[in-house]
């Protein structure tokens, strides 16, 4: 059971910023946590990730609350889907959804699982929750992990975190 | 245009810079892809709880009463 975080680096958009890639992930730890703080400048809700630069093989399943219901969901796709939401810009004024995505064995040389926890923070009925179980079909250890919303940019002051995570 | 920030975690450097035509284009194709998708899964389940209702409504209960009575059997 992991026991340590250790922050291995950090940012802060200053501006409108359309994609974040954490590079040259070193491979001493046993698992990662990406952990965000965003908002979407545009209305679509979910944030992205791509493993390694890798446009291929990645499939997911995921429950998410509207507010009103309860939807299920899964698909194969060109990048991770389906398991992280994000504030939106025509929700309440300086809120900020979270995140975090955690990548259990990143280094081995299985294929990679994923799980995904997310919410938004709107003060109103329609706010969304998501859990996603995510699968890059890729023995490569990960490298780099690129998150980019799924339409527009990030806005100011969505941060992000990455932790490596060890078991002793 | 929006910035593409990367972060090395070896070295702790930062770069920066614009968003390629190519970025631009997989990003707008990705967005295209996940609206259809969630748009099916929330027409799927406002479906799925209509047809509940039209179950409910033949036998004269609310469909809170329909799954109450489907939980305890």
């Amino acid at each position: 059971m992991a026991n340590t975080y250790q922050l291995i680096a950090s940012h802060t958009a200053t501006g409108t910023e359309s994609s974040y890639t954490f590079s040259s992930i070193p491979s001493t730890y046993t698992d990662l946590l990406l952990r965000i703080s965003s908002r979407s400048s545009d209305i679509y809700n979910e944030v992205h990730f791509r493993f390694n630069g890798v446009a291929s093989s990645y499939s997911y399943r995921n429950l998410y609350g509207t507010g009103s219901s309860v939807v299920s969901g899964s698909d194969s796709n060109n990048e991770l889907q389906g398991n992280a939401v994000q504030a939106l810009s025509n929700q309440t004024a300086n809120t900020f959804g979270s995140i975090d995505l955690y990548i259990p064995n990143y280094a081995g040389s299985n294929y990679k699982s994923t799980s995904g926890d997310a919410t938004q923070e709107n003060n109103g009925t329609a706010s969304q929750a998501m859990l996603g179980a995510g699968l890059w079909s890729n023995t490569a250890a990960i490298t780099s992990i690129q998150a980019f919303p799924s339409v527009g940019s990030f806005v100011q002051y969505s941060s992000f975190y990455l932790y490596g995570i060890k078991n002793s | 245009m929006a910035k593409v920030i990367e972060i090395n975690c070896e070295t702790g450097e930062t770069t920066e810079r614009d968003q390629t035509p190519e970025e631009i284009a997989a990003q707008e194709a990705a967005a295209q892809e996940a609206a259809d998708r969630k748009a099916a899964e929330e027409k799927a389940a406002a479906d799925k709880l209509a047809a509940q209702e039209a179950v409910a409504t033949k036998l004269g209960v609310t469909l809170d009463e329909l799954k109450l009575f489907l939980a305890n059997n």
